[in-house]
Parts: structure tokens; sequence; C-alpha cells
């Protein structure tokens, strides 16, 4: 069902014009690659788009290609992170992933590839709570 | 801890069935689901679970809880699993002790604040998980009192999930809630009747207390005003009181039934439907929750059918198949379920629509055909299941002030000598009152009549006026006329007023 268009209201912006939620996201972007670099993988893409959207991160190590979706939020008022990413949101990282794996063939090479989740709760992304969902389920 | 376990019951029928609550928490998206076979009920426990543990201060997991209440194919209907869903799902996660936890009972409903409510059913859950094994059970702070009806078993009356989270040695800050109260349907106390009240009509009171002794099923069949309602009232108070297994039986009915039960009554219950009762009204029935009907709830007690005449012909037949066994079995779709019916069963009606026919100084109005039709609706199956076979007249002006009968006091002491008696002479038997005993050994027993004794039944099953069930039924009366009198023997004597009882022959 097409959910109905919504006018958003103004969004707060700062000196370089970018709005603050794109800021905070952008930081939390920043935490979880320097998380995933910790741990032995490399970053192959960040804010890879195509027509469908937009993937936040994409890490390797030897035996899997992962898909990172990264949320970011300053506290639980609105409900957890992950509670964001819905089945819907799921459907559309999958093919996303799908989207990646086929336009960067050199890149999975045999290697499996699947979706994690990571996010972030705190004012300040560098310092903020950091949960991460290996290999999300798609339904 | 990835995987909890705790207990819940179900109810089929009046039976409960311990059900295996397992929480299974595993790394994905948040999310809450409930499998096996729930109703609707039952599935919208996610949302108060959700909330109540949210309000508790221990809010649920941020990742994907899977409960299963296994037995996985028996269906489960009702709230009172929210509890165990609760505690099951709050230990994957909280700090509690896993063994207090797995071997408690849990039965109650949640509300969003996190107080347990009342739940109907709860004495036979925690019949069934005391049966079953388990030592400790949680309910509800209303159902308290009822819960504690069962011996060998530590109760906690919770009045919040924080009590039950610390019971299991969970940290969590325990409120002072108000409880959540039962209902105020408290019955207004029966008022005593007494059997010194009915004036006249020796014959049918002296009938009456045979039924009693005997455990009899009764046919009064009388003019309007005869006092055949009276009659019938007065019939649980010179019934002897209820054993512990009986008055547990009856509770447990009535709490299905969703009725107030802080106590064990030992008075015999008794009910009496109206005439446009439905089969399913009492037999017990429904489409997808199957609830008991009236002869369930009079089940160790009197079921009393006033105006018997007008009941739908198939409601009274329906009562034919629980009349022998003692027990009736429902069956639906998605559900089987088995109350019992072990009543005493007290028909009352008039001659005719008018009530006057046959009646000495009446005149009956009613053409021929209403008259056949109107005791058409007792069908000879029926009939034939029916003890004693009264037929009352009008008192006489004479008989007004002719001074009390039999008081209730000392109807209640013949009763209990004659059960006494009885139970003496079937102490080598699994039955204890006269209407439970098997024809076979009634006519081969140790205790069978003489030749000479039976020879008026033989006579009377010869000519075709009595069938063999019928035969037994007299023998059954006869051995509590007997039990009365305080005769060890049948004599003759008591046969023939058993077949004067049951057919109006006499000899």
């Amino acid at each position: 069902m097409p959910r109905p268009r919504v006018r958003a209201p103004a969004l707060a912006r700062d000196d370089a014009g970018m709005a603050h939620k794109d800021v905070l996201g952008r930081a939390g972007e920043d935490r979880a690659a320097r998380y995933f670099e910790a741990q032995g993988f490399t970053v192959l893409a960040r804010n890879w788009r195509c027509r469908d959207g937009e993937i936040d991160l994409v890490v390797a190590d030897r035996s899997a290609v992962v898909v990172v979706e990264v949320k970011t939020r300053r506290d639980e008022g609105f409900g957890h992170p992950f509670e964001a990413i819905d089945a819907r949101k799921r459907g559309r990282l999958w093919r996303l992933s799908i989207a990646w794996a086929s336009a960067h063939r050199e890149l999975v090479q045999g290697r499996r590839l699947r979706i994690d989740a990571v996010g972030l709760i705190g004012a300040d992304p560098r310092t903020a709570r950091l949960e991460h969902l290996v290999d999300v389920e798609v339904p | 801890m990835k995987v909890a376990r705790t207990w819940a019951v179900a109810l089929v029928g009046a039976e409960g069935e311990c059900v295996e609550v397992e929480a299974d928490l595993s790394n994905q998206q948040p999310d809450f689901r409930i499998i096996g076979l729930p109703d609707k009920a039952l599935g919208e426990s996610v949302q108060r679970v959700h909330n109540a543990c949210a309000n508790t201060g221990t809010p649920l997991t941020r990742r994907r809880l899977t409960v299963n209440l296994s037995p996985a194919s028996l269906p489960k209907q009702g709230s009172g699993f929210d509890v165990a869903i609760a505690v099951a799902s709050l230990a994957t996660e909280t700090s509690m002790d896993a063994a207090s936890v797995a071997s408690a009972v849990h039965i109650g409903e949640l509300g969003l604040d996190g107080r347990l409510r009342p739940v109907p059913g709860v004495l036979p859950a925690v019949v069934a998980a005391r049966r079953a094994g388990h030592r400790r059970v949680v309910v509800p702070h209303a159902n308290g009192p009822e819960a504690s009806l069962v011996d060998g078993v530590e109760v906690l009356a919770a009045v919040n999930l924080a009590q039950v989270i610390a019971w299991h040695g969970g940290d969590v800050e325990v409120t002072d809630d108000e409880p959540v109260a039962l209902a105020d349907d408290e019955e207004a106390p029966e008022p005593s009747l007494d059997l010194a009240e009915v004036i006249g009509q020796r014959d049918a009171v002296e009938a009456l207390v045979v039924a009693a002794a005997g455990g009899h099923h009764l046919l009064m069949c009388g003019p309007p005003g005869a006092g055949k309602t009276m009659l019938a009232r007065r019939l649980p108070g010179i019934l002897p009181e209820l054993d512990d297994r009986a008055a547990l039986a009856a509770a447990s009915i009535r709490s299905l039934a969703g009725s107030r039960v802080v106590e064990l009554s030992r008075t015999p219950p008794f009910v009496a439907p109206h005439h446009s009762a439905s089969v399913a009204a009492l037999v017990g029935g429904g489409s997808r929750v199957v609830r008991p009907g009236a002869i369930a709830r009079a089940s160790e007690g009197v079921l009393f059918l006033d105006e018997a005449g007008e009941f739908a012909a198939s409601a009274l037949d329906a009562l034919r198949q629980p009349l022998e066994s003692g027990a009736i079995t429902i069956d639906r779709a998605g559900a089987h379920a088995e109350y019992p019916a072990r009543f005493q069963l007290v028909l009352a009606t008039n001659p005719c629509p008018c009530g006057d026919y046959g009646i000495r100084g009446g005149t009956c109005t009613c053409p021929p055909a209403a008259i056949r039709r109107y005791l058409g609706r007792l069908s000879g199956p029926l009939l034939d299941r029916m003890d004693i076979e009264l037929t009352l007249t009008r008192v006489a002006v004479a008989q007004r002030g002719a001074g009390p009968t039999v008081s209730t006091e000392s109807a209640r002491a013949q009763v209990a000598d004659a059960r006494a008696r009885a139970s003496h002479r079937l102490a080598e038997t699994p039955w204890k009152v006269n209407a439970d005993v098997p024809g076979t050994w009634l006519r081969e027993g140790p205790a069978a009549p003489s030749p000479v004794v039976r020879r008026p039944l033989d006579a009377a099953l010869h000519r075709g006026a009595l069938t063999l069930r019928a035969y037994d039924r007299v023998l059954r009366v006869a051995w509590s006329l007997a039990d009365i009198e305080g005769r060890a023997q049948l004599g003759a004597e008591h046969v023939g007023r058993a077949l004067y009882l049951k057919k109006g022959i006499a000899l």
C-alpha cells in the first residue's frame, strides 16, 4: 500500500546547511565504520546509492560481505533504533544488497552476503551505546 | 539465559492440563510472538504483557522473543496465561532463580498497570497442577482463598507482577498496589426452608425422604398449588453434607462457571433452570469455548426442572445419556470437554395445561389432544429413568390444621441413618448410595432378594408393565425403603411399596 505523502516540517540546520538529523546520522555511520574496522573488517563502500535507496555501509572480512544498516537515536523516546528496522525496511535492504552485489561482483567473490544492523543510542555518537545485530532475518 | 521455562494450566472442560510456557530470546529485531494455538484473548496477551512489564519497571528485551505453549497442538483459551508468559519472557534476561521459575505454575491475567486480575477456573487449574506434581502456584490476589482450598500447594496470591518477580528472587521494586477484587456477586444466603412448612402431603414427604436416602430421581405430577416446587426446594436441606471430593468437584464447576469461590460449600447445589432452557444451556456447550451447563452445575446436588412439560422435548431427552453415565462429554470442532453430571433429577409437572386433569373436584377444560401433547414431552425413555413417580393431590381443608409433619432436621437424620446403612452394606463395593448400584449386583449379588420377595416384580416384568431397567430401579428404591426402616434384608413390603412409588401399582 503506498504511503500517503506528508509534507515534512522544516528541519533545523547547521551553518553549512546540513540538517541536524543528517549530521547525527553521519556521525553514527563513522562510529559504526570504526567499530567494524576494529573487528578486522575492511570498509568496501559508504553511502552507496542507487534508484531504490541508499546503503549506509558495506564491510567485508575473509568469509562474508556485510551490508550494514546504522540507526542512531539521541534517546529511546521514540523507541529503540532496531524497532525502526521493520519488515518493509528489511525487504528493501535485501533488494539493495542484491543490487550492490551485482554491481560489484569482483568484490563479493564467493563470500557470503549478509545484513547486519547497528543501533546507537546517545546524544554523541562517538560515545553512544552501540548494539550490533548479526545476520538480520529477511522476511 | 536464552531459553526460560515455566508452567501454566489450560482448562479442557472441568479438567486442567499443565502447559509448559517456554520463552526464547534470539538476537534479532524487537518482536514478540506467541505460538501454540492461542485464541484471540490469549493472542492479545502480547500487548498486555508488554505494557505490564514496562509499567512494573522491567521492560521486555529489545530483541525477538518467541513464546511457545507446549503441548503445541492443544488449543488454549483465555487470558489466564498472561502471568506465565510475562515471567518466562522476563526470565530470559532478568536475573531470577531459574529453578524457582521452572517449578512454579502461574495463573492469572495481567492489567496494563502490572496488577494481576482474577480469572475463572482457578480451583480446577490448581487441582490439575497439584495432580501433575507441582507444589508452588502463583494466582491473582482475589483468587487466593480459592487456590488455598487445595491441600499441599504453596500459594502466592500476588497483587502485581513485581511481587511475582521478587518471589522468584528477581531484583525489582515492589510497589503497594490496591489488589484487583473479584466482581462482587456474592449470592444472598438461601433462606432456610424447613420441611415442616409442607402441610399435608404425607405420602409426598415420605417419598422425598426415600429419594434423598437413595439418591433417586423423582417425578412429581400434580395440580397447581399442591406443593411440588415447595417440596423440591426442601430436598437439598435433607441431603447429607458433601464429602471433600464432592465439595471440591462442585466448587470447581462453580469456579469454571465464573462464580465467586472462597470456601468449600458443603451444601449440595440446587439448580433450577427456567423451562425456556436450550439443550446447550442444560448440557453445556458453546461454539468455541465450551462452558458447563445446568447439569454440570447441579453435579453432586439436585437438578430441578419445574414445569417439565413446558421444556423442549429435545432438551429433556438430552438428559437421558448423562442420567445413565453420570458424566457429559461435549464435542465441538475445536474442543472436547468432559464435565461431571452426577446429579439427582427432580421433575415437576402438571397433569395437563390447565392442571386439573384427573384431579378430584377439578374440572379439566383442555382438549384431549392438548393433554396428550403436554405429557408427551416427557418421553418414555426419560420416564423409564425416573425411580419414583409421585402423584400429588390438592391438600384437603381438613389437613390444614393437622399440625406439622416431618421437620427437616428429623428427615435429615433419617436420611443420614439410611445412607450409613447402605454404605455399610456396600462397603466391599465401589458404590456409596443405592442409586449407583448396578442391576446385576442387585439381582445376583450377595444381597439379592429371595424369589418370594421378587415375585411381584417378576410378575410385572412378565406382564410387560416394567422394563428390565425399571425392574432394577424398583429394586434400588426398595433397598432405600429397607434402609430407612433399618432392615438388613429386603422384604416383600419394600418391593411392593417401591413398585407403587414407581408405577402407582398397588398390590
